[in-house]
């Protein structure tokens, strides 16, 4: 694992050398659900980032006075506390795209990176390098999620933020659409081909078996 | 009886948590390599899921939904709709259940727990658990319908983890090319069992 103390490495680890969906297996769900637009993609990321960040400092911050046996239920709800925060935000502001993203915003408090990042990261290490572990998995996450989203909304609809950018033969157009894209198995598709891809500029991270 | 065994069906095969509602996830590939330790967490999910979405069906019942206090026989707490704090307990209740789980697993089974290693915890985050509990309330379910389907989406998932893990210890044995091994060619192989699943969808009693 990369250097714990170094500022940027720990903010920009998570990029593409640690990734949190490539590499750490964390936080699939709500990748697979969210991503057939790209806007649901981005609001989903930006939450997510936002959650991450927060809760990673707030754990890291009592960290030392929770007892172990009990931490998991200290860190669900400081998590569940924010992502209501999130949910109650997002329907006050933004309630088309918050019945869009439904179930999955309060999803996000079984996000594994949340808790995965609180576990493995901030309950060691300080508040602050804990907020940036935190950002940098949520940009790691958001980036993931904005790139199979990219794909499925271009390809699926012929759209990009719900706006034309193929013509499906369906309204007139030239581009017969990818039914497939809409449905869920195209983000295993995709995310497998984007892993094949970073690990191919990485082969460091192949596995051994 | 038949809404029971319809449950059933439909928990486990089209309504599959981990290959149809992509539930679950991050434990279902990660913990999928040998079918030993995926038929451990299959089974310990199957459990902490059988438990946690009956209680939640009651907190749900009796203290959350709106007019769910009149039992109490309180003017001022029957009007009271407490559904804004149903998440935190719902994961309230799971967190426990999983802090138990995991104790107990410690103490008379340590193989299996260091086997799961960091995964059980992650349980709690397992959105396969807080998700059934959610799907459980989105369907109005009473209490037996609640047990049946606690226990039946816990082994559609277990079903489902214990398959992929038969599969990739198969797929140890093929030339896969080197960036796709492990984790890439799971979620190819992932992607085509859903679509697999998503033909029993048309089963019914």
């Amino acid at each position: 694992m990369a250097d714990d103390h170094n500022p940027k490495k720990v903010l920009t680890d998570p990029f593409i050398n640690n990734n949190p969906i490539a590499l750490q297996i964390l936080g699939l769900c709500s990748a697979l659900a969210v991503t057939v637009k790209m806007e649901t993609s981005i609001v989903m990321a930006i939450s997510v980032t936002l959650v991450t960040g927060c809760s990673n400092a707030a754990v890291s911050l009592i960290r030392a006075h929770i007892p172990s046996s009990i931490r998991i239920i200290c860190q669900m709800t400081i998590i569940a506390s924010l992502v209501i925060m999130v949910d109650q935000i997002l329907q006050a502001f933004a309630p088309g795209l918050s019945r869009q993203l439904s179930v999955f915003v309060g999803l996000i408090i079984t996000n594994c990176i949340v808790m995965g990042r609180a576990e493995a990261y901030a309950m060691k290490n300080g508040v602050f390098m804990s907020f940036l572990d935190g950002l940098g998995n949520g940009l790691g996450y958001g980036l993931i999620l904005v790139l199979v989203g990219f794909c499925r909304e271009l390809f699926g609809s012929g759209k990009l933020f719900g706006t034309n950018i193929m013509t499906p033969v369906t309204e007139g157009g030239w581009y017969p659409t990818n039914g497939l894209m809409l449905i869920a198995p195209s983000a295993f598709f995709l995310i497998g081909l984007i892993i094949w891809g970073i690990r191919t500029i990485r082969p460091e991270q192949v596995d051994a078996s | 009886m038949e809404t029971y065994v319809n449950i059933f069906v439909d928990a486990v095969f089209p309504g599959n948590l981990a290959l149809a509602l992509f539930l679950g996830m991050c434990t279902f590939l990660a913990v999928s390599k040998d079918v030993k330790t995926a038929f451990g967490l299959g089974i310990a999910v199957i459990v902490i899921q059988s438990i946690t979405v009956p209680v939640n069906n009651l907190i749900y019942q009796f203290l959350l939904q709106p007019g769910a206090l009149s039992w109490t026989g309180s003017e001022s707490l029957s009007g009271q709709d407490l559904i804004f704090v149903s998440l935190i307990c719902y994961i309230g209740v799971i967190a426990a259940m999983v802090q138990i789980l995991e104790m107990t697993l410690d103490k008379y089974f340590p193989a299996l727990a260091s086997s799961l290693g960091i995964f059980l915890p992650l349980i709690t985050v397992n959105c396969a658990i807080l998700g059934g509990t959610l799907l459980m309330v989105e369907k109005q379910m009473d209490f037996v319908g609640s047990c049946v389907f606690g226990f039946s989406s816990g082994f559609g998932w277990a079903l489902a983890i214990v398959c992929l893990a038969g599969i990739r210890e198969k797929m140890k044995y093929s030339d896969v090319p080197a960036g796709l091994r492990g984790l890439g060619i799971t979620f190819i192989t992932v992607g085509l069992m859903a679509l697999a699943f998503q033909t029993f969808s048309v089963i019914k009693f």
